[in-house]
């Protein structure tokens, strides 16, 4: 096992499929002779081209609605959005087309396309720069949506992103790019729509995904030194979404929280806490709790911003909460 | 042009109209649900325009795509199965009116967000460009979507990266109601394409010979040069902007004037005017038309509907 950084694992994957497959490319803002704005694509430009690693002008409906197209007639484009905060300028080929394409017209169109898109506070953006809008992408069928939180789970799941015939939407976080990990060595794969358990506990469940997981990890780690064993699941995938792992755990401990970087209105951890209760309510004992973002835009100011964002302390205050 | 290929486009445009004449009367008879979008007055432009297409070349337009389907080969079974909402549609009943394709026809499809197929028309020009090939995609679209900001994006990256994109404006006079000169800065299309550096050139869209030449000159212009074209084609819809519209927004005059030039009887008098054929031979081409729109309808009608297990197929390939 090799400890690689979570910008090591994304980028050691594109390279992976590209030099597997001639028909798989990327494009996007910068992605070329910049080298990606967050450094994963850097070096690709000399090595594959202009060709393969395609600038393209700031123009997120050129970009995805042409990575749509080419992807219909067997080229598999993985078209990068600089950040996920762009995806609301190209809303309608994530929705209207990418996810709608094959069902509508009856199956004739696959859609083998990869959208990577960088997402997550944290880092004094400001309102419109730092979003986790995950949930929003998970709410449509025909999209599939997948986060890594870790860089072995990256790198596998990117892996099986690019080899799929599904429209993906793949999820990172901003604040994740140095963040190590260890990862098999060899080419492998992580299959998507499985959830994980990234951690063993008895006590209580945490699901979370991203950079949820990150935060979790440190605060099982809080907890633990209190003698409090957390279990932590991992989604990976928010569409198609993997409730097995999550209810097994559940139906182990009783007890759990959600853990997201979203806002809690609407968001990934309503869906959970709504499937666990539908799913196995009488394995409840205590009222499952949403940690997530404060229901506000996020503000520049660090202090506001941090304030803002779900942190450690929350995660240990909620699990010690529901084992009360 | 030959003489067979005369009659087959005279073939087509009477085929246009008649299965969407029936449509019309299915859809007051409620056999026919959503939104219905005719192309009746505009017959001649996709005719011409598919006609000079060679069979690799791609076509995509938007929700007004019923001649569309028919001019690149669709059948009529299906367009009137489709409609209906029958399993045998070409979507397989999951489309409707705005959302007919055939992959083997190298349709790809009615688009129903307005300009929103621009970009996937470069992008399937990107994708023969990767391919190497010299495939053109004939990508349609309607005057109101070029106030969009999609058509501004796909124009730019088509001319920027040499995709063989023909792009093809049928300027019908309207977007849904309201009129060019009030929703486009210019009331001239194309001038548009000029800030794109693009060639472009208009053409009238109710003489089918004269599409048919424009569009066969700027195919030749894409396939040899690898850039794109841009094509404005002046047409008029005879019928509302979809059914159910009260028309309030022009004269019935207006409306008049247009039919005058209707795009089958300017062809018809050519074809007779030029003796290409008789009216003997234009009535035997209209009662070939008739039967096989019958033999749609009792098609569509008799197909069965999609299975209830059919709702959750195709969502995803895999």
């Amino acid at each position: 096992m090799a400890k690689i950084t979570m910008r090591e694992a994304i980028s050691q994957a594109l390279m992976e499929e590209m030099d597997r497959d001639p028909a798989v490319f990327i494009m996007g803002e910068e992605v070329g002779v910049w080298g990606g704005t967050y450094a994963v694509t850097k070096g690709f430009y000399d090595k594959y081209g202009a060709d393969r690693v395609k600038d393209t002008p700031i123009a997120e409906n050129a970009i995805l609605g042409a990575a749509i197209g080419a992807a219909m007639v067997g080229q598999r484009p993985i078209a990068e959005l600089m950040t996920i905060n762009f995806a609301f300028s190209a809303m309608d080929y994530i929705v209207n087309q990418a996810a709608k394409l094959r069902y509508m017209f009856g199956g004739q169109f696959t859609l083998p396309l990869v959208i990577r898109a960088v997402g997550g506070g944290g880092r004094q953006l400001g309102a419109t720069h730092s979003q986790t809008p995950d949930a929003i992408f998970a709410h449509f069928p025909g999209l599939k949506v997948v986060s890594p939180g870790t860089p072995e789970d990256a790198k596998g799941l990117l892996k099986s992103a690019i080899r799929s015939n599904d429209p993906i939407l793949f999820i990172e976080h901003a604040t994740m790019y140095q963040v190590r990990g260890e990862v098999p060595e060899g080419e492998y794969l992580i299959p998507i729509g499985k959830s994980k358990v990234q951690r063993e506990g008895s006590d209580l469940t945490i699901v979370t995904y991203c950079k949820g997981l990150e935060l979790s990890m440190k605060a099982a780690d809080e907890l633990g030194k209190e003698g409090i064993q957390a279990e932590i699941v991992d989604l990976r995938t928010l569409r198609p979404l993997d409730m097995e792992p999550v209810l097994q755990s559940f139906k182990k401990t009783n007890r759990a929280i959600v853990v997201e970087e979203g806002w809690k209105s609407y968001g990934v951890g309503s869906e959970i806490v709504s499937r666990i209760y539908e799913e196995a309510f009488d394995y409840v004992d205590a009222p499952i709790i949403r940690v997530a973002q404060k229901e506000v835009p996020l503000p520049y100011n660090r202090t506001l911003e941090q304030a803002a964002l779900p942190q450690v302390t929350d995660i240990v205050a909620a699990a010690k909460e529901v084992l009360k | 042009m030959k003489k067979e290929q005369l009659l087959d486009l005279y073939y087509q445009m009477v085929l246009i109209r008649r299965v969407e004449e029936r449509g019309a009367e299915l859809y007051q008879a409620g056999k026919i649900g959503g939104f219905m979008h005719l192309y009746i007055g505009q017959e001649a432009v996709s005719t011409g325009l598919i006609a000079a297409r060679e069979p690799r070349d791609r076509v995509i337009t938007a929700y007004r795509d019923h001649g569309v389907a028919l001019n690149c080969g669709i059948s009529a079974n299906e367009v009137m199965a489709e409609l209906l909402g029958k399993a045998t549609g070409m979507s397989k009943g999951k489309g409707g009116s705005m959302h007919m394709a055939s992959v083997e026809k190298n349709m790809w499809g009615g688009h129903a967000i307005v300009g929103g197929h621009l970009p996937v028309a470069a992008g399937l020009a990107l994708g023969d460009q990767y391919a190497k090939n010299d495939n053109i995609t004939i990508c349609m679209f309607g005057d109101g979507a070029t106030n969009i900001g999609y058509f501004h994006e796909a124009l730019n990256l088509s001319k920027t990266w040499g995709l063989r994109v023909l792009w093809v404006c049928e300027n019908n006079q309207y977007g849904m109601g309201t009129a060019v000169s009030r929703a486009s800065a210019v009331d001239e299309i194309r001038q548009k394409a000029e800030g794109y550096g693009m060639k472009n050139a208009e053409v009238n869209g109710m003489d089918v010979l004269a599409v048919y030449e424009a569009a066969k000159e700027s195919m030749d212009f894409v396939r040899k040069e690898g850039q794109p074209y841009f094509l404005e084609v002046d047409t008029y819809r005879f019928r509302g902007h979809s059914m159910g519209d009260p028309e309030r927004y022009r004269k019935a005059e207006e409306v008049k004037q247009w039919q005058e030039n209707d795009p089958i009887g300017i062809f018809n008098k050519y074809l007779l005017d030029k003796k290409v054929t008789t009216r003997k031979g234009l009535d035997e081409i209209e009662a070939r038309v008739e039967e096989e729109v019958q033999k749609a309808v009792e098609f569509a009608e008799t197909s069965p509907e999609p299975a209830l297990e059919d709702l959750f197929k195709d969502i995803y390939a895999e």
